[in-house]
């Protein structure tokens, strides 16, 4: 088994970032590369301003994000500014019936499955754990624990497989995800039984505070050959790279090829979360070099060099982004919580003695602070 | 009726929810062409295949969550673990995910994924091989957890559990595994006693003896030890310790007045120290005398050849039917 894009140990540890797949350079010059220039062979300008334009509404939702949390509107925000080209790149390849398992951080997932703006802000205002139903847009709920969803991706794809249909089920999850016990589980699971499953590890070089090289001596899409995996390493801010080893990872499955594995190289730009304090544990200089491999701006700079980057269509998209904006702050700001009692719902598909009775006790309780009867 | 071991009997019950629901499936490790180490799923996977009856990787957590995602698809996993100690690897894909997706997608995704553990001590086995962890479960909302304690209802609560679209902790005594009973296995499950129901397993007046699974028989072995003392026990075999059927309970507890609870697994914080409060609360002025607990000690499970220190049996249960009696016991001028 060996990989797509090949990886030797000589190569750097797993921070070099350069060691990658990509189909644009960081100025947006268009490169070749042999095995991802196929799986693109179709992509026209509109597919490209269509890619340009979900990386800047994503951007938008993610500003949106933190400045609400600023405000005090929402109790926490995951940004992800810097990995719209891994976000879009990946779940713009997937078809509709495909079922994707994301993490905390893959707000782009969710809004490429289709989320609506309350879909974005209602968990971390707390009103919800999940605002959609998983079933609506084939996307399960944005997992938090560190790789859990791994496992559950798998057993989606072996479920598929029972089937016989050709749908694949993705898992997300990040650099820091692939030292869990899960994500390695999830891996023997899905070679053992040629799940079609497509792994996609964003490294995005640190795990909160513990950078990438705690996590991997070795690049980690090096890992998914040991476990019987095909693997490509590609740069993560490239989303016409994303977009192109998805399709690979795709089709491998769909052919029945089992599980895919693909490290995108990205850099989250702000904290962990809101909560997160990052100039404690990395260097300025680091992000300001980042910010310069911008995968918006990248893109941009081939449409330019392509004249597809009007005025009207920059417009355009500015429109809709601010649109977007104004209904994630709304969907927030005209929130209304759930009636104390329904804290008791669902906790069970069918009733449940013990929960009843406080169910009981608790409507007892809650109806002594309703106002007297009239006449009363 | 049938006389059954509690194995063939559970063997039985997996087979005919298959049968009936192609969405039933069995995973874990071991359960193909070996059958399971103690043969639970013995001629399945001839019968239904390598599709429906899955031969995992040597990984509970895996087992656990790629059970997660078939629930998700909407197939019915019934999970075996190998033996109760190794459950705790599984444990937070049983905590985290398998209690709570119900909850967190308000009710959109169902979880209805049954977990077989043999379960408990008494057999001699090796460390880990004999852990009491219900409590742990039973702590956790959205799980319902059985304790069986005979042929019939193993066969029919294993069918409840895997009908049921709640995930379900399912412990099987192994110790009880050979023990055979009458079993009805064309019981029309709507008949049935809802999965939940306690069972009055001998009637008596003067003290009421909670207990569940493994530890059934001895109790019954108790009270007609006690039968002989002048002393009537009522046995109740809880079956499901969530949710406690407190309706049987308290109308028991009420009758005597007083309350012994039994069970293999240590003492703090465990089934009986809820079982307890929960009984004061609803019983308090019905009780003649505090209520006890029998348990395991508060250790590691002990080496085999000490177990029998370790897990509560006749006489320390008679010695605690002496205590709710007010008669001369172990704690006579021990503890003020």
């Amino acid at each position: 088994m060996t990989m797509t894009h090949t990886l030797t140990p000589t190569a750097d540890l797993a921070t070099d970032i350069d060691d990658v797949a990509r189909l644009l350079t960081p100025d947006g010059e268009r490169i070749a590369d042999p095995e991802l220039d196929r799986w693109i062979g179709d992509i026209d300008a509109g597919t490209l301003r269509g890619l340009y334009r979900d990386m800047v509404l994503l951007r938008r939702i993610d500003t949106e994000g933190v400045a609400l949390q600023r405000q005090g509107q929402l109790a926490l925000w995951p940004p992800c500014q810097g990995q719209e080209a891994t976000q879009i790149g990946t779940a713009r390849a997937l078809r509709a019936d495909d079922f994707a398992f994301p993490s905390y951080r893959e707000t782009g997932v969710v809004y490429a499955r289709g989320g609506k703006p309350a879909d974005f802000v209602l968990a971390w205002r707390g009103e919800e754990h999940s605002t959609y139903n998983p079933y609506d847009i084939n996307t399960a709920t944005q997992q938090i624990i560190i790789g859990a969803q791994a496992l559950h991706a798998v057993g989606y794809a072996m479920g598929v497989q029972r089937d016989g249909t050709d749908q694949v089920s993705v898992a997300y999850f990040g650099d820091g995800a692939s030292s869990q016990g899960d994500v390695n589980e999830a891996m023997v699971f899905a070679a053992s039984f040629g799940a079609p499953v497509v792994f996609v590890c964003t490294n995005n070089q640190w795990a909160i505070s513990e950078p990438v090289s705690v996590q991997a001596k070795f690049p980690i899409a090096g890992r998914a050959p040991g476990f019987g995996i095909p693997s490509m390493r590609v740069d993560g801010n490239d989303v016409l790279a994303c977009f192109a080893a998805m399709r690979w990872a795709l089709d491998n499955a769909r052919r029945g090829n089992g599980p895919a594995f693909i490290e995108a190289v990205t850099y989250r730009m702000g904290p962990h979360t809101t909560s997160d304090d990052p100039t404690r544990y990395r260097d300025k200089d680091e992000v300001e070099k980042w910010r310069r491999r911008d995968p918006i701006t990248r893109l941009e700079a081939l449409l330019r060099a392509r004249g597809e980057f009007d005025e009207a269509f920059v417009a355009a998209v500015e429109t809709d982004a601010d649109a977007l904006a104004v209904a994630v702050r709304e969907a927030a700001m005209t929130a209304t919580t759930r009636p104390p009692l329904t804290v008791l719902d669902n906790v069970y598909a069918e009733p449940h003695s013990g929960l009843e009775e406080q169910r009981a006790w608790f409507g007892a309780y809650l109806d002594g602070f309703a106002p007297a009867a009239e006449g009363v | 009726m049938a006389q059954l071991t509690m194995a063939k009997a559970i063997n039985e019950g997996l087979r005919r929810a298959m049968a009936d629901d192609p969405k039933v499936l069995v995973m874990g490790e071991d359960i193909g062409k070996l059958g399971g180490v103690f043969r639970i799923t013995d001629g399945l996977l001839d019968e239904f295949g390598a599709q429906r009856v899955v031969d995992t990787p040597l990984a509970e957590a895996g087992i656990m969550g790629t059970a997660v995602g078939l629930a998700f698809r909407g197939y019915r996993p019934v999970v075996e673990i190998q033996f109760d100690g190794f459950v705790y690897p599984a444990f937070d894909q049983i905590v985290c995910q398998v209690a709570k997706l119900h909850y967190r997608t308000r009710g959109n995704v169902t979880m209805p994924i049954t977990i077989r553990i043999p379960w408990a001590g008494g057999v001699g086995a090796a460390e880990h091989h004999s852990e009491s962890p219900e409590a742990y479960f039973v702590h956790t909302s959205g799980l319902r957890v059985i304790a069986v304690s005979n042929p019939q209802d193993a066969y029919v609560m294993l069918r409840q559990a895997i009908a049921s679209n709640d995930p379900v902790v399912y412990f099987e005594p192994k110790r009880l595994y050979h023990s055979k009973g009458e079993v009805d296995l064309d019981v029309p499950l709507a008949d049935a006693p809802p999965m939940g129901l306690a069972r009055i397993a001998r009637e008596g007046s003067d003290v009421t003896l909670l207990t569940y699974g493994s530890q059934v028989a001895t109790a019954m072995d108790a009270a007609t030890a006690a039968e002989d003392d002048g002393v009537s026990i009522e046995v109740i075999d809880l079956r499901s310790i969530s949710p406690v059927d407190y309706r049987t309970v308290t109308a028991s507890v009420r009758k005597t007045g007083r309350v012994v609870v039994t069970h293999e697994a240590a003492r703090e914080a465990g089934v009986g120290a809820e079982l307890i409060a929960s009984v004061t609360e609803r019983c308090f002025n019905y009780l003649e005398a505090a209520p006890q607990r029998v348990t395991g000690h508060d250790i590691p499970y002990p080496p085999a050849k000490l177990e029998k220190h370790h897990l509560p049996d006749l006489d320390r249960i008679l010695d605690a039917v002496d205590r709710v009696m007010d008669r001369p016991n172990s704690l006579s001028g021990v503890l003020d």
